[in-house]
């Protein structure tokens, strides 16, 4: 994917993919159905959300003293613990930690942060074998595409195309006439690859202060695999993910996995503290924990706060009416959908991001959906209004808002302007309807326009006031 | 018919209309059936004349100094009435939620803002939650589907309000649309910003309506009407569009969106 094309014709080639829409809906619809029931049949939901919601405001207010305290219980559990203040800073310690060991081949688990920081593009740049070792992973590693969605990152690809893609790259792929025949040989291509790995590098859920301990959510057992088998374990975190206590966690697991799938708890749920220790079976030599800024005490400071509070859960992705028609791709950015419209400005920013807060209906389902409320519509607004302010709106827009509010500004002028607008838009009309009218375009390529009364309500209503 | 006005003179509530720029210019039917509606509740009705339009336009492209310009001459113009009426979920939501919202740094004018947004109401619900009012006498024989717009159903929780309404119609049976609390595609400039997407998303509201076999699509906000019912025209569907207004007003014998008089 090029960044460097733009959003609209980001926006066309997804339009024009006949399995796209088709790949999207099989996913999010049944992510939508299976959360729904679970938040019908989970009465105290909503007191679970305000919860939710508080904990990561009072964490995201007390960043310094949970960071601190969790890097002193770290390092008792005997992890290393590393500060990036970039993502750049973040992938140059992490190659620095592998150069060191020797690491040839490194495992890695599914993890968001890890693709906002650029961290597969580092390791290969600096030679480092990287196995994609999630399913979803797997595949769009394979195919060479960037993640589509956060939890399912390969929801763009429908079943038959990833028959075909793991056909042509499995060495012993089979007939692979079911998609338990698939998984299995997944498994089979990536089984020899856990276990020849020097490292493993995954990302976190919850960092818990109190313990110095990492938590990971997943369904597929890959992250134990990535965690455990290496001699090496690197976790890359990004700072908002720190909670006071396990006990926060849960009470954080219960709502995110929920909105994610409807599930009331992944299928694994591991907590990671420490290397191995003497006596234990297995576990790694070293345990490496990189805490990432990338941007998100900038976020304190320019008002975007609440978008810390994200789970990550991607709700807001699955019932997004923009996001289930152009799918993740489109936004061009590590993070799709509402959540990632937010986000991506501060990474890449405003000037080549600006579509993504306009290319919204605001009818704020996404709020609605949000484990945590965060406002989504209003941090979109906020940034349409920086957006305005400086100047970075096309000047057709920026000249037909200030003509609007000219008139807008003068009742007797406004009340000329709409009775003009009664008069001339019938012209171009064929009974009740037009289908065609000069700068209507945006209107009517798609769907017609219904031809305007004769004279206005105001005009109408002059008339018969006594 | 609908019901005459119950309460005294004295206690009518000074009605303030704002008809909002769509329905002025493109439906004025849905004005006239608002006043006809808040007559029958009890109200006195009056539409200022001088009212242009609620400011959305600059709100929503980000021109926050454009939109409080036009929110103070609103404001100004609609404070004398006891209520302010609006057919259109979106256009209240923006004087009631996002008003307010506009004078952060001027508590003079916000004070104001909130004294009216605390006021201000979508017209159905209204109806439904203010005035106590049910239809009375109204038939329809027809079968209808119901879309709820964003802004009403999300910022100002109007849901329930237009079903029980639109029930007390006689002979009026409403089937349950899929995803009717989904997005249109509309979202004011949106659907001409980024037309490609938003036909994407009002072709699949389209085929939801379709689904149903009802007769009549109802709603609250004519811009969502409007897109709908364009797309469905556009499709060659028969379906028919009203403000949810004008079939309580009586009118849902009369033309449809985009029909001749």
């Amino acid at each position: 994917m090029s960044a460097r094309r733009s959003f609209d014709a980001r926006v066309r080639d997804a339009l024009a993919d006949p399995h796209l829409k088709i790949a999207i809906e099989r996913t999010t619809g049944n992510a939508r159905t299976k959360r729904a029931a679970a938040i019908l049949s989970w009465p105290s939901y909503p007191a679970v959300r305000d919860l939710a919601r508080d904990i990561k405001d009072h964490v995201i207010a007390n960043l310094d003293h949970y960071l601190v305290q969790f890097e002193r219980n770290a390092l008792a559990s005997g992890a290393q613990v590393h500060w990036a203040r970039t993502g750049q800073e973040a992938c140059a310690i992490v190659v620095d930690i592998c150069r060191k060991a020797g690491v040839r081949s490194a495992t890695r688990a599914k993890s968001m942060l890890g693709e906002e920081i650029g961290l597969p593009h580092a390791l290969a740049d600096a030679g480092i074998e990287r196995v994609e070792t999630d399913l979803a992973e797997h595949i769009i590693q394979l195919a060479g595409d960037p993640p589509s969605h956060i939890v399912w990152p390969a929801l763009h690809k429908t079943r038959e195309q990833v028959r075909a893609l793991f056909l042509a790259r499995h060495h012993d792929p089979g007939a692979l006439e079911t998609v338990e025949a698939m998984v299995a040989s997944a498994r089979r291509e990536l089984r020899a690859r856990f276990q020849a790995a020097d490292a493993g590098i995954s990302g976190a859920n919850f960092l818990i202060a109190d313990t110095g301990a990492i938590c990971t959510v997943t369904n597929e057992g890959n992250a134990e695999l990535t965690t455990t088998l290496p001699r090496i374990h690197i976790v890359t975190a990004g700072i908002e993910k720190l909670v006071p206590s396990t006990a926060h966690a849960m009470a954080l697991l219960r709502p995110l996995v929920r909105s994610a799938t409807g599930a009331e708890l992944t299928q694994y749920t591991t907590f990671h503290c420490g290397p191995k220790r003497a006596g234990d079976r297995d576990g790694p030599d070293a345990f490496h924990i990189v805490l990432v800024d990338g941007g998100r005490t900038r976020m304190l400071d320019e008002g975007l706060a609440e978008m810390l509070r994200c789970l990550r859960c991607g709700a807001c992705l699955n019932h997004c009416v923009v996001y289930r028609h152009i799918g993740g791709h489109a936004y061009g950015g590590t993070y799709p959908g509402p959540m990632g419209s937010v986000l991506t400005p501060i990474f890449d920013g405003l000037p080549q991001t600006r579509d993504l807060a306009q290319a919204c209906t605001l009818n704020g389902q996404c709020q609605e959906v949000c484990p945590v409320a965060i406002p989504l519509p209003t941090l979109l607004r906020g940034w349409r209004d920086r957006s305005w302010r400086e100047g970075l709106e096309p000047a057709t827009v920026r000249w037909a808002v200030r003509a609007w509010r000219f008139v807008a500004l003068r009742p007797a002028l406004f009340r000329l302007v709409n009775s003009v607008a009664v008069r001339a838009m019938p012209l171009f009309a064929r009974g009740g309807w037009i289908r065609r009218m000069p700068l209507a375009g945006g209107w009517t390529d798609h769907r017609d326009l219904p031809r305007p009364a004769a004279r206005t309500f105001m005009a109408q209503y002059r008339s018969q006031r006594p | 018919m609908v019901q005459k006005p119950g309460p005294t003179p004295r206690e009518a509530p000074n009605v303030g209309l704002f008809v909002t720029c769509l329905v002025d210019t493109m439906r004025p039917s849905i004005g006239f059936a608002a006043i006809t509606l808040l007559e029958a509740a009890g109200c006195r009705v009056e539409a200022p004349l001088d009212q242009t339009c609620c400011g959305q336009p600059a709100l929503n492209a980000g021109d926050r100094d454009g939109a409080a310009q036009v929110a103070r001459r609103t404001i100004a113009l609609l404070e004398p009435f006891d209520a302010v009426v609006v057919p259109s979920g979106s256009c209240a939501a923006t004087i009631k939620i996002h008003y307010p919202e506009l004078f952060h740094d001027d508590p003079a004018w916000k004070a104001r803002a909130e004294a009216l947004g605390a006021r201000t109401y979508e017209l159905l619900s209204y109806l439904a939650d203010q005035r106590g009012w049910l239809p009375d006498q109204v038939a329809l024989g027809a079968t209808a589907t119901y879309h709820d717009s964003c802004s009403g159903l999300r910022e100002l929780g109007v849901h329930a309000q237009p079903r029980r309404l639109l029930a007390a119609v006689e002979g009026l049976a409403l089937r349950p649309l899929a995803g009717s609390d989904t997005c249109c595609g509309f979202g004011g400039t949106f659907c001409v910003k980024y037309p490609a997407i938003s036909n994407a998303i009002v072709g699949e509201k389209a085929g939801h309506v379709e689904a149903t076999g009802a007769e009549l699509l109802l709603g609250g906000d004519l811009g969502c009407l409007m897109n709908m019912a364009g797309k469905l025209h556009r499709t060659g569907s028969g379906v028919r569009a009203f403000h949810t207004a004008e079939i309580l007003a009586g009118m849902g014998t009369g033309p449809a969106i985009g029909e001749l008089p």
